[in-house]
């Protein structure tokens, strides 16, 4: 029977943080940033199956980066978590900093404990407050620490190219179209300030919103088709925002 | 499990649970939330109020479904605003006569059971599916409707798939039945019914159709104890809600207050309603 080699603790920790890191990095990106009427989020997907954007919970939404059967594991357990404590108590009961901490906890076991291999996910919790300065995004990363951003998150590779070109063109207040063309310009850009960016269509880009002046108790939306193409285009947003259209995009896909 | 964190505590279903079915999953990690989790013993009926009619009737747009506000305990009225149709999700509605306590619950549960589905799956039951779903759950009542704990919903919604409205209903062991151009559940769903056959054309508008499913619900109080009619000193008036292509809305209080004014107007001059032609 052979003798186990000693790890110290800090390198096996440095090697599991390498492990999720180099994970993570393989993915494209995330932008998750506050705009005028709520929380945006654009994620580079190419697949229409797979989502990286999700809804959680009347004015919760979950994005993520990485493994997909891992975050996905991730944002079903986030529903049901949701779902149950609304269904306890009440709808108002179920906040974003609850399953913030929720997953903190789990990702932060996971990735201390010697069995399991860590999680390669990056994830944002967003949630819309009753106002504006109410609006949240938590930003979990790989070993359950949690950052509470302040105006914007981007995860992914290539992430602290993207940022840069986010928090060049952030202000205070944007409106949908320019938060959504400032998105993909800086998901676009992620060869960094010396290539050319390369070009996002609509069958590239995942889309959505938490939605603030929505009149159902469910917030979020996801814009998408000719929606999304006259919103990158400059174009205000077609009216007839209901939950029939868009139900009716998504039967239709 | 009686403290608030025993009932979100993280078990390995939160996991690994296989199903979109959010019963399914409360029933594994927290029984005691469920509606079915009642001890079922006799004489309990007599311990929650009854809700009584509820009236459902298509139009080529869509469905309207509407509800007296009446709820009773024996011979006392317990309630005379109390609400018993409800929008289930964006483009269905679910209606409820039987045991209060419990029906009101199903409904909450129903309405989160297809939510959950539709953020699990990423996209949304057909209506059959819904309709389905909600006899599962009926189903799972029938311990406590053998102990007179009987709740009997009414479901309809606008089929997407086949671009109509379309009415399912229930009975007490969760046998599902669709139902065509209108329907009627409740202590005076007979009444109701009856006015409805004479009263309902096919070409309806909104408009109408919230009309007719109105001078039903009058019809069943007017001959039932136990249904409400409209209050015209409080204003408390039916509840009616619609199904379209656009999504489920409830006509509004104005409308109601408008519709029940002419129905007044109309029931003065002659007390029994709309006649019909002979032949």
């Amino acid at each position: 029977m052979s003798m186990p080699f000693y790890v110290a603790p800090e390198q096996q920790m440095k090697d599991r943080a390498d492990y999720a890191r180099k994970g993570i990095a393989r993915g494209r990106s995330v932008v998750v940033l506050h705009f005028a009427d709520g929380i945006l989020f654009v994620a580079e997907n190419r697949s229409q199956a797979l989502h990286k954007v999700s809804e959680i919970y009347d004015r919760i939404a979950f994005a993520a980066v990485g493994r997909y059967n891992e975050f996905e594991n991730l944002r079903q357990l986030g529903i049901r978590y949701a779902d149950l404590r609304g269904y306890s108590y009440d709808r108002t009961d179920v906040t974003g900093r609850g399953l913030a901490n929720t997953y903190a906890q789990i990702l932060g076991t996971i990735f201390s404990s010697g069995g399991d291999k860590p999680y390669e996910v990056e994830i944002v919790v967003a949630e819309l407050g009753a106002e504006p300065g109410l609006d949240q995004i938590y930003r979990l990363t790989y070993d359950g620490s949690v950052a509470d951003e302040a105006n914007f998150a981007v995860m992914g590779g290539s992430a602290d190219v993207i940022a840069e070109v986010v928090s060049r063109g952030f202000s205070l207040g944007l409106n949908l179209a320019d938060a959504a063309q400032l998105a993909v310009q800086a998901l676009s850009s992620d060869g960094g300030p010396n290539a050319a960016p390369r070009v996002l269509g609509v069958e590239a880009l995942e889309v959505a919103v938490l939605d603030r002046n929505r009149a159902m108790p469910r917030k979020f939306r996801r814009i998408k088709g000719d929606r999304l193409a006259s919103l990158l285009a400059d174009g205000p947003e077609p009216p007839g925002d209901n939950g029939g259209e868009e139900r009716r995009q998504k039967s239709a896909t | 499990m009686s403290d608030g964190r025993q009932v979100v505590e993280l078990t390995s279903e939160f996991f690994r649970f296989g199903s979109s079915s959010f019963t399914e999953f409360v029933s594994r990690v927290a029984p005691d939330v469920l509606p079915s989790s009642r001890a079922a013993s006799a004489g309990i009926a007599d311990l929650t109020p009854h809700g009584t009619t509820i009236v459902a009737a298509t139009f080529p747009g869509g469905v309207v479904v509407a509800g007296d506000r009446r709820a009773t305990m024996g011979n006392i009225i317990a309630q005379r605003d109390i609400e018993k149709v409800f929008a289930a999700d964006e483009f269905s509605i679910i209606g409820i006569a039987g045991a209060a306590g419990i029906a009101v619950e199903l409904v909450g549960l129903f309405q989160v059971e297809l939510e959950h589905y539709e953020k699990i799956e990423g996209a949304p039951l057909s209506l059959v599916g819904k309709a389905n779903r909600l006899a599962t759950m009926i189903r799972l009542n029938l311990g406590l409707a053998m102990q007179g704990l009987v709740v009997v919903p009414l479901f309809a919604g606008w089929d997407e798939a086949s671009g109509e409205g379309r009415i399912f209903s229930y009975d007490a062991t969760g046998g599902r039945y669709e139902e065509h151009a209108y329907f009627s559940v409740g202590s005076g769903s007979v009444f109701a019914r009856g006015s409805l056959k004479k009263l309902y054309r096919p070409d309806f508008d909104l408009n109408e159709a919230a009309m007719a499913v109105i001078q039903a619900l009058y019809d069943a109080a007017d001959d039932d104890s136990a249904t409400g009619g409209p209050d015209l000193t409080r204003k408390i008036f039916p509840v009616v809600l619609a199904a379209t292509g656009d999504g489920v809305q409830r006509i509004s209080d104005e409308q109601t207050t408008d519709l029940i004014a002419e129905l007044m107007a109309s029931r003065t001059e002659r007390p029994d309603g709309p006649g019909a032609p002979l032949a």
